[in-house]
This record gives structure tokens, C-alpha cells and sequence, in this order.
């Protein structure tokens, strides 16, 4: 592992679209479309400008020929497209995928885009034909909430991490939202015992430690071209350092039920910024379950395995708190569309950065870590970004 | 109706049963537990697949296996993700570590969960599940 050489690219564009409980009259790829403008419009550039496209998967409308069905309808001609499948890490893993296929000279300006509807009543299943649907969901294992609560009664039981230290990140995370009227939690905070009393979902996960489902759609630029970059009205916010890691898909399967990707991911993002995780101004940690940031806090070596709860306690993560965590409310206040939820901790680390997040801005902000996980703490990936500002 | 004849009932997705993982299902409905034991490392593999992950080696020969377990990590499902369940809700599921060292999910047929403990000794139990029968696992005393 080794320093990572300064890009010449630059984050220099955000698009996010509110979140909502239901989508109505909208497809995939409709949101796209729009999350894909609104970053045009922040970044100031023109379509014919964006020469890079990377998208997610697409279970239900596009499974295959996903560049392709976007590039289309957008009417875009890219240089460079692809996909990147990391579940919740997609985000994370986009962006620096982006610089690198930019510094490889391949493209110049990338957009990097995700997008989700949520019909009331459609609960899309799986068309999963693999190993984990064979092994797994004939034995009553549908969906991700069994998994993590596997992996949280582990740490429960390994560390003796209690049910009131779990729901006190809910707690924040719903407070947080309160600062973000686009969040899907917004004038709906929940103290620690809200979350002890909602109904247990899968023991021990109780419901306000899970996500809430919603469409929405969430778009970042990323270029290298001086003269877009000098354009731009905001500040450009770097790459500074990216990390990755892949250990499994199903949770059965886990070389090890307590040593995470990201522990592996973490570091390697910190490293190649030449930075520690106390240098931090934002930690905009993936949330798809409260025991999920548990983890991270963990694999970031903010504290020793197993005490986060103990570590918690000495510390305050609002805006203008001591270790400012998921200013936005993280996906457990905002919401999660989706893949585009993992997007959405990249958004506010930029807003953060440039000094944009108004009420809720952190004073000096110059750092943030991102991370991105996705299946059953399987797919990691990590950022380091850095504003000018 | 006792959990078993609930079990037996359910309307409740099986297996997705490819041609390399035929023999285990065969086994399982005619009372055999099957893993998969590597020629070249030795090293035993669950599930049954072409190649050793551990060796890469192809030539993986079906073994029995003593169908004793530990419990790594339970759950219980109060909400299924998928609805069929939702008659024997809530259910414990558990990752277990076979005795030949690989790991599995599987479901947990006992009365109280909230009695389990990591490291429990566990045997398996063929269960008839919408006409497929899969290896749940038991507690067994004989082990503690």
C-alpha cells in the first residue's frame, strides 16, 4: 500500500431527489434521468460534456445492457461505462473508479449514478438463482434483516454490547434528521427508549434500527478538466484515499463473523490519504442497520473491538459535536433508496466539505471518511475526501 | 398442529437444485447429511460445489458427516422476508459450524431460544418443508 498520487480529479457535481415513502408514475429509470440532471445543473455543465457513465444494477427494469439503457435515454455517447455491483458500497466504489478511469485518460468527466422506485405493494423477490438461494432463504432466510440480526446477536454475545447502546446510533440518527428536512425523518425523532419499544423485527434488531425503504435517486460528477473545475461555483471536494474489500455473500459463509471488510478497507483509504481517523471533521458511516455503524466505529479504530457503546458514551456526533456521524440523519433518518442510500453519505460528506450544509454545517469542515457496505457486511469499500473550502 | 405437521404445510420457497448440488438434496430426503471432503487438501466444503475454495482443486468427493454442530450466532425471525413463514413465526435461525469444520444456516428446532447460547451442541433433523426435505438442526443433550 502507498500514498496515493493526487488526481487532477474533482467531485464537481451533486444531484439528489427528495426521498419518499412511495414512488407513483415513476421508473428506474426516470429517477436516473432526473438525479443525472440535477448534478448537471450543480456541477454547471452542459450533457455533451459528461463523457463517463457508471451505473448500478438494476433487478427489476435493466438487468442487463444497464450503460447502455442510460446512455440511451439520456441520450449520452460515453467514452466509459460500466457497472459496479457492492450492494450498499456501490457509491463508494463508483467514485473512485471514476478517478481512476479518469486518470487512466479514458474520460474526462464521469457521471456515476443511482436511482430506486419503491411501489406500495410490490416487494420485488429476488430472481436469484445462486448458492445463497439455495442455501439460505429454503431454511426461512429471506431478505437482510435476518443476516444482520445474525451478525448482531454475534457481537451481542462475543462483547457483551447491550440493546441500549445499539439504539442510542437510532437515537442520533433520527436526531440528526431533524436538521434535514429532506429526510424521510424529519419532525420524527425517537429517543433511545422509542427504539428499545418499536417491535423487534428480527431479535435482536428492533424496527427503528432498520432502514425505511424509498424511492429516490442520487447523481455525482466527478472530472478532471481545468476549465469545468475553475467554472464550478462550488469548491471541488477530492479523493484523497479509497479502500475496498470483498469477503463473501452469504453470511454463513464469512471467513470470520467479527473481522469485517471493512477493517480491511478503512485503513487502506486512511492510509493512501496519509491521513488518521481522528483527523476526521465528518465519519458518514453506511447505516442500513444500527449494529452495521456499531461495526464501523470498531473496524475504524475510533475504539478497541467490541466497545463502542463504552466509547459512545464520552462522545456527542451532531453537527456540532465532538465526532460529527451522518449529519444528514444517515439512511436510518434519511431514508434508503436502495442503492442510491449508500450514495446519499458521499452527498453529505461533499455538502459538508464545500461548506454548504447550512444549518447544520460543521465549522471547518476539511475531512470526511466514507464508508459503503453492502449484502451481509460482504462488500466494503471506503473514502477519504477533502474539501479546499 | 405441532411445528412439524406447520412445517410440513407451508407454502414456502425450496432449494434451487443445480446438477452439482443434486446428490445433498438426494441425500437429505433419503436421511443422509453429505458434504463435500477435497482430494487434494484434505479440507472439507459445505456447500457442495465443483472447486475447493481453499485449494482450487476439482476434485471434491461426496463424505458423510456426523450431522453434529455448534452454534456460532442465532436470530429470531419475528417478520419473514418472505410471508409463507409467517405461520411458524417467530422461528430461530442459526449459523452453525458442522463438526467437519465448515459453517451453515440453518433453522433451529427449539422450544426456547432465548435459552441458547453460543458453542451449544446441535444434531441435525430431516424436515419436510412443502415437499423437500432440508437439514434443520436440534438441540442434543447428549453433547453439552
Amino acid at each position: 500500500m502507498r500514498k496515493r498520487q493526487r488526481s487532477e480529479a474533482a467531485i464537481v457535481g451533486i444531484g439528489e431527489l427528495k426521498p419518499v415513502r412511495y414512488t407513483e408514475g415513476a421508473t428506474t429509470l426516470s429517477l436516473i434521468a432526473e438525479s443525472v440532471r440535477l448534478a448537471a445543473i450543480d456541477a454547471g455543465i452542459s450533457k455533451d460534456e459528461i463523457d463517463g457513465l457508471l451505473v448500478g444494477p438494476q433487478v427489476g427494469e435493466t438487468p442487463q445492457h444497464v450503460p447502455a439503457t442510460v446512455s440511451e435515454y439520456l441520450g449520452l455517447s460515453p467514452r466509459m461505462s460500466n457497472v459496479v455491483d457492492l450492494g450498499g458500497a456501490t457509491g463508494a466504489g463508483m467514485l473512485w473508479r471514476a478517478q481512476a478511469y479518469i486518470d487512466a485518460g479514458m474520460c474526462e468527466t464521469v457521471v456515476c449514478v443511482l436511482a430506486n422506485i419503491n411501489e406500495k405493494g410490490k416487494t420485488p423477490r429476488s430472481p436469484n438463482r445462486n448458492p445463497i438461494r439455495e442455501f439460505d432463504v429454503p431454511f426461512g432466510a429471506s431478505g437482510a434483516n435476518t443476516s444482520y440480526a445474525l451478525l448482531k446477536k454475534r457481537h451481542m454475545e462475543e462483547y457483551g454490547s447491550t440493546q441500549e447502546q445499539f439504539a442510542l446510533i437510532a437515537h442520533w440518527a433520527r436526531k440528526n434528521a431533524q436538521l434535514n428536512p429532506d429526510a424521510v425523518f424529519y419532525r420524527q425523532p425517537a429517543s433511545v427508549e422509542d427504539v428499545l419499544n418499536s417491535p423487534l423485527i428480527v431479535d435482536p434488531l428492533h424496527l427503528f434500527e432498520i432502514v425505511m425503504p424509498v424511492g429516490g435517486g442520487t447523481a455525482v460528477i466527478v472530472s478532471s478538466k481545468k476549465e469545468i473545475i475553475n467554472r464550478h461555483k462550488h469548491s471541488p471536494v477530492y479523493i484523497l484515499g479509497a479502500g475496498e474489500k470483498v469477503t463473501h455473500r452469504a453470511v454463513s459463509q464469512a471467513p470470520s463473523l467479527e473481522k469485517a471488510p471493512l477493517s480491511f478497507a478503512i485503513p487502506h483509504a486512511l492510509e493512501q490519504a496519509g491521513l488518521h481517523v481522528e483527523d476526521m471533521n465528518l465519519l458518514s458511516l453506511y447505516d442500513c442497520y444500527t449494529s452495521v455503524v456499531a461495526q464501523t466505529i470498531e473496524n475504524a479504530r475510533l475504539c478497541e473491538p467490541g466497545q463502542f457503546g463504552e466509547w459512545m458514551k464520552h462522545h456527542s456526533f451532531g453537527f456540532d459535536g465532538d465526532y460529527p456521524l451522518n449529519t444528514h440523519g444517515g439512511q436510518l433518518g434519511f431514508g434508503q433508496a436502495d442503492l442510491a442510500g449508500g450514495m446519499s453519505h458521499i452527498i453529505e460528506a461533499v455538502r459538508q466539505l464545500r461548506h454548504e450544509a447550512n444549518s447544520r454545517q460543521i465549522k471547518d469542515a476539511k475531512y470526511a471518511l466514507v464508508t459503503g457496505n453492502g449484502a451481509t457486511l460482504s462488500e466494503a469499500a471506503a473514502l477519504v475526501l477533502g474539501g479546499e473550502a | 398442529m405441532n411445528l412439524i405437521e406447520k412445517l410440513r404445510h407451508l407454502d414456502v420457497p425450496g432449494p434451487t437444485i443445480t446438477s452439482v448440488t443434486k446428490p445433498f438434496w438426494e441425500g437429505v430426503a433419503s436421511g443422509e447429511f453429505l458434504i463435500q471432503k477435497c482430494g487434494e487438501c484434505d479440507k472439507n466444503v459445505f456447500y457442495p460445489r465443483t472447486h475447493c475454495p481453499h485449494c482450487w482443486s476439482n476434485r471434491l468427493e461426496w463424505t458423510p458427516a456426523s450431522g453434529k454442530a455448534r452454534l456460532k450466532t442465532y436470530s429470531v425471525v419475528h417478520h419473514p422476508g418472505h410471508p409463507g413463514w409467517q405461520d411458524v413465526a417467530p422461528y430461530p435461525l442459526g449459523i452453525i459450524e458442522l463438526e467437519e469444520g465448515p459453517s451453515m444456516l440453518t433453522q433451529l428446532l427449539v422450544d426456547s431460544p432465548e435459552d441458547l447460547k453460543m458453542g451449544d451442541a446441535l444434531h441435525v433433523k430431516f424436515v419436510e418443508v412443502n415437499e423437500i426435505w432440508r437439514p434443520f438442526f436440534e438441540r442434543d443433550s447428549s453433547r453439552d
